[in-house]
């Protein structure tokens, strides 16, 4: 089994109480940080460790937070984004229902690393009940002396808010989620200046995932060294994956970086292999944005290397053989399931969670939409596959956020691995119809 | 002349409370989802406004955000709201067969609201529950690993409340 060190307490019972939580070593990290570290002491940890932004750019944490502007008299912020709605990502929920004292643990000691005295923690609305649940230990944190004034007699004050969405995507790009705190519509800011000299009512601010919050006090009690020991290359330290699609056991699983992909999705331990007996056909790695790989290229790299779960293995081959770890939703697509059908449905995600600033994706996303749903409804033509990879192509890199990249990558690989298959669509539109639920096509083999 | 209950105003006193002086604006979605609840599940232009005169800010910022966010309804629904993820990770595990089957059940499309104002189905987008998909949303809850049957049972189920 793989080290774990965000799960570890995870099934113990009671562990979403302080008292259960404290029993187990909650919170050590806290009296830690506070009473024996400067706030920079607990930055340089985090940068020992080579914590990656675990909410999918990957972006080293500690030098991240090393960029804080520190103006004086001037508040500063730290944002937990815990906005999870990349699809196929559901890890972030997974801690806050089960082991929310984890989450507020780490938002303690990072808070107190950035100078931060107010902290919030922004959740997509629709976790209604995990918002309840993470109120809940919040009031027991203030009852047992860790938030409010003067935390453990340390002369350091913080307060923690829960803050909900109202079912956006794109606030969970950080400077929509700022906007949207601020109360307002989730359009991306433009940048520079960024959150960390300008965020949140324009003082310096700070947003990490829930993930990466949540490895903070691991990382304090046991040193950045430690952290930096587990895993593999760059990357360090454990992740959690998401498992969802045609597997045997969909579920969230915390890997050490570095596992064999082979063992993550035919292992007992984890996926427990493809459900109902089926081939594998493909897989998305890291969450809808990333590139869909096939069978034989999810598995071994272009080079013919086995692929590892981590950021380097994922992303090698760049975009014409590779993919990336992203955010750890990991998708698996049965012999059964049509590629076509799975990318319209993805675009339409898109379109309808484009904020609507920038043409390129607002007029894009739609576009590309209509056009692979007259591909799948068997109105296509060949000409529309090309005319797909254009716009695609257009929207890239041409947006102030990432959502337009995220829209057109998805459409990209698919066409790059399994043209094929939209081929088929436009060549045999009632045989393709007909298998609209998604049933084995013809022309693309499965391969395992 | 709209007014709140006590329990919702003091509930929105409450999430004022959080934010810095002078940055109340930053209440408002918090403050959106607690009186949508009060309003039977929609947010009236009225109800609006009052939230407006609240906060102290333009109408306009306020109609701006609730018709951005996909959790704010701008016209009447029923008494339960049947919110059906439809995304990839959901659909390759049969969610097209689950909304098809409480469009033939409840006689309505995607959208629309029974007659007798019990039922309203709406397809969301992702709702981060992947691993336990078909799934749907019904108020606060989930309600995953879903199949013809438990969906049967459910509006059974909110028939008899």
């Amino acid at each position: 089994m793989s080290k774990k060190i965000l799960l570890e307490h995870a099934h113990v019972a009671g562990i979403e109480t302080l008292a259960v939580y404290q029993k187990m070593g909650g919170y050590e990290s806290v009296s830690k940080a506070l009473k024996s570290m400067s706030p920079d002491a607990v930055v340089e940890e985090v940068k020992k460790s080579g914590l990656r932004g675990r909410g999918g750019a990957g972006f080293p944490t500690g030098m991240k937070w090393s960029f804080l502007a520190k103006p004086e008299g001037v508040p500063r912020y730290l944002l937990c984004n815990a906005d999870e709605s990349e699809p196929g990502t559901f890890k972030d929920r997974y801690i806050m229902e089960k082991i929310p004292h984890l989450l507020i643990e780490g938002m303690i000691i990072s808070s107190f690393a950035l100078g931060a005295n107010t902290s919030f923690i922004y959740i997509r609305g629709e976790y209604r009940w995990v918002l309840d649940i993470l109120e809940k230990a919040i009031a027991e944190a203030y009852a047992g002396g860790l938030l409010g004034k003067n935390i453990l007699g340390s002369g350091y004050d913080l307060d923690l808010y829960v803050h909900p969405g109202a079912g956006a995507y794109i606030c969970g790009e950080e400077t929509a989620l700022i906007e949207s705190l601020e109360g307002k519509r989730g359009n991306p800011r433009m940048k520079p200046p960024f959150p960390a000299v300008k965020g949140l009512y324009q003082c310096p601010t700070v947003v990490n995932n829930v993930e990466s919050i949540a490895a903070t006090p691991w990382i304090i009690n046991n040193g950045g060294e430690a952290y930096a020991q587990i895993g593999i290359g760059k990357s360090t330290g454990t992740k959690l994956i998401s498992a969802c699609g045609n597997i045997k056991k969909p579920g969230v699983y915390e890997i050490e970086l570095g596992l064999p992909v082979k063992e993550f999705l035919f292992g007992e331990d984890y996926c427990g292999g493809m459900a109902n007996g089926k081939k594998l056909k493909a897989v998305i790695p890291g969450g809808s944005s990333v590139p869909i790989l096939p069978a034989e290229l999810f598995l071994k790299t272009a080079a013919g290397e086995d692929r590892l779960m981590s950021y380097e293995s994922l992303s090698d081959g760049g975009f014409a053989t590779g993919s990336m770890l992203g955010s750890g939703g990991f998708i698996v697509y049965d012999e059964d399931q049509c590629i076509v059908r799975n990318t319209w449905n993805f675009t339409r995600f898109y379109h309808h969670e484009s904020c609507g600033q920038c043409s390129p994706c607002r007029e894009g996303t739609g576009w590309m939409e209509k056009v692979l749903h007259k591909i799948e409804s068997g109105h296509g033509e060949s000409k529309d596959i090309d005319l797909l990879w254009d716009i695609q192509r257009r929207i890239e890199g041409n947006t102030i956020c990432p959502l337009g990249d995220a829209a057109a990558w998805p459409v990209a690989s698919a066409i790059r691995h399994f043209r094929e298959e939209f081929e088929w669509h436009v060549k045999e539109p009632k045989l393709s119809q007909e298998r609209n639920y998604g049933l084995l096509n013809k022309t693309v083999e499965a391969l395992y | 002349m709209v007014d709140f209950s006590q329990a919702t105003k003091d509930q929105i006193k409450i999430h004022i409370s959080k934010y810095p002086e002078g940055k109340q604006k930053s209440a408002l979605i918090p403050i959106l989802h607690v009186v949508q609840k009060e309003n039977k599940g929609w947010l009236s232009v009225p109800v609006m406004d009052k939230v407006a005169e609240i906060l102290q800010i333009q109408p306009i910022e306020v109609y701006e955000v609730a018709s951005f966010y996909t959790m704010f309804n701008l016209n009447p629904v029923g008494a339960h709201v049947l919110e059906v993820c439809r995304t990839g990770p959901c659909m390759i595990v049969g969610a097209e067969k689950i909304v098809d089957h409480i469009k033939n059940r409840l006689g309505i499309n995607d959208g629309e609201t029974t007659e007798d104002g019990l039922f309203t189905l709406k397809t969301v987008e992702c709702l981060g529950a992947c691993g336990y998909a078909p799934m749907l949303q019904l108020g606060d809850d989930y309600r995953e690993h879903l199949t013809i049957e438990k969906v049967d049972q459910l509006i059974e189920e909110l028939r008899g409340r």
